[in-house]
């Protein structure tokens, strides 16, 4: 790789390798995300897709591999993890959201509490994000008071607000009524075009075609094959993708 | 000694088909106990400082010690368990009995002596017990919090310090109260055991008031009767809502 590949990569991951006691979960896992990009990484379910998109901020420890986010090698015991998560952002599958805390106080509590910036900007950010997500006039419901189309978006919203270099998806619109989806869809998707560098875990193959720079599809630990949406989709080369294809589209 | 009083009632009851006599002997108990009522009030009220007390350094202490049961630092965090699981397995008489011995009634600051009075070292004791059941409490509502609220709190650069304040703490509040108001309950209804060690609050002034009074057997019923329903009439409204939270929480 030379240094200006180094340079436009946001993610490079080398012969990634995490066990769970004696169960491997990733088994050399090679992946590079450029800046800007979208990655979408598809496999059955326990292939230890979340499971990836978990060490990339460190909220998993891996035994064996490197992983460098913006150049910065994750796998070091001197790492400075909230520096990191600072830089990565990320939404999951439940949301996750502070149930004592309404959708703006959400949004706005890291900016003030980790980044130390000024309340009356974060508030202003706060509410402009918001209404990059439609969620203008919800910004004092709770959680518990939002649908969990609403709820995701608000996640997305508070992950924004740290201004992160990237965002990690993991499985976000599983959790969600079909009729939810396409609006945390639509979000993830101005995301993108506004040149986010994305990693989405998903099981939606429409979207990930649509949206996508690169599909990854993983088994058993293992990329078992890569490429363009158009090609990865119409043309699987391995007989494991087209299975996996066959059943879910 | 009471078989024989119940027994002496009970011949008396059978015996003398005079009902007047047994009621007379009612009545003038009765009016004894009316005459002797603000004595008790005034040592219930101590019962209700000394719960009052307790609960409140039991609590402050308590959360102080929950806090280093859920550290990451195995000294702060085997001590406190520790010093748990010493208080929760000790009658709280024994605990009462070791303050009373380790706790000085009387110490000099300068010149001047200052007495502890056996109240406040039967507060101090007292306080102990609920120090250990409070942590649990802290404890347990911090471990039922989802860990995906931890989770999220990690994926946006909060340190362990910050999450616990600002995201777990308050979520845990609501989930501490129904057992925090038992444990108040609780507390309220075992002071009266401080009368052994000659603190003279409700329970201790209904029985010096039933022997100034002549120790008539016909003033057992209607003393204690009355020292049980100063309490109930204290408790029961305090039970009845820590349900009503109960329930509402696990809404």
């Amino acid at each position: 790789m030379t240094a200006a590949q180094m340079c436009e990569s946001m993610i490079v991951i080398r012969d990634l390798h995490k066990s769970y006691g004696n169960i491997k979960v990733l088994d050399g896992i090679d992946l590079r995300v450029d800046k800007g990009k979208v990655a979408c990484i598809i496999g059955p379910s326990g292939s230890g897709k979340s499971t990836l998109i978990r060490c990339i901020n460190a909220l998993t420890e891996f035994q064996q591999g490197s992983i460098l986010v913006e150049g910065r090698e994750i796998n070091d015991p001197k790492l400075d993890k909230l520096a990191l998560r600072r830089k990565v952002g990320m939404v999951f599958q439940q949301y996750n959201l502070f149930p004592h805390k309404t959708a703006l106080q959400n949004v706005m509590m890291a900016p003030i509490h980790v980044l130390k910036q000024d309340r009356t900007e974060v508030e202003c950010r706060a509410r402009s994000l918001m209404a990059k997500v439609r969620l203008q006039g919800k910004e004092n419901a709770y959680p518990g008071e939002l649908s969990g189309g609403q709820q995701q978006r608000v996640a997305i919203a508070r992950s924004l607000a740290m201004s992160p270099d990237v965002m990690l998806f993991d499985e976000v619109t599983a959790a969600l009524d079909p009729e939810t989806v396409k609006e945390v869809l639509v979000t993830i998707r101005e995301l993108a075009t506004d040149g986010m560098t994305c990693v989405l875990v998903t099981h939606e193959m429409k979207f990930a075609r649509d949206v996508a720079n690169q599909i990854v599809f993983i088994d058993h630990g293992r990329v078992v094959e890569r490429g363009e949406p158009k090609s990865f989709f119409d043309h699987p080369q391995d007989e494991r993708t087209s299975k996996f294809l066959d059943k879910v589209l | 000694m009471y078989l024989q009083l119940w027994r002496q009632t009970h011949v008396r009851f059978l015996a003398h088909t005079q009902e007047k006599f047994v009621s007379n002997k009612t009545e003038n108990a009765i009016s004894v106990l009316v005459q002797w009522t603000p004595f008790i009030l005034e040592g219930f009220l101590l019962n209700l400082v000394i719960s009052f007390l307790a609960m409140t350094i039991g609590t402050l202490l308590g959360v102080g010690l929950g806090l280093m049961r859920i550290s990451r630092r195995s000294y702060l965090n085997n001590g406190a368990r520790i010093f748990i699981q010493i208080l929760q397995n000790t009658p709280w008489l024994v605990i009462l009995f070791a303050v009373m011995f380790l706790v000085p009634s009387q110490f000099k600051i300068g010149g001047a002596q200052i007495a502890i009075s056996g109240w406040v070292q039967a507060t101090v004791g007292l306080s102990l017990p609920i120090v250990a059941n409070v942590a649990e409490i802290l404890r347990g509502s911090v471990h039922s919090i989802p860990s995906a609220q931890w989770e999220a709190c990690d994926s946006l650069g909060f340190n362990r310090r910050q999450a616990l304040s600002m995201i777990i703490l308050p979520q845990c509040y609501k989930r501490m109260l129904p057992p925090w108001m038992s444990w108040y309950a609780i507390l309220t209804l075992a002071t009266p055991i401080v009368a052994i060690l000659g603190v003279r609050e409700g329970l201790g002034s209904a029985q010096a008031a039933m022997e100034s009074a002549g120790g008539k057997p016909e003033y057992l019923m209607p003393f204690y009767g009355f020292v049980m329903i100063l309490f109930f009439i204290y408790i029961y409204p305090i039970a009845r809502w820590t349900k009503w939270l109960e329930q509402r929480v696990s809404q």
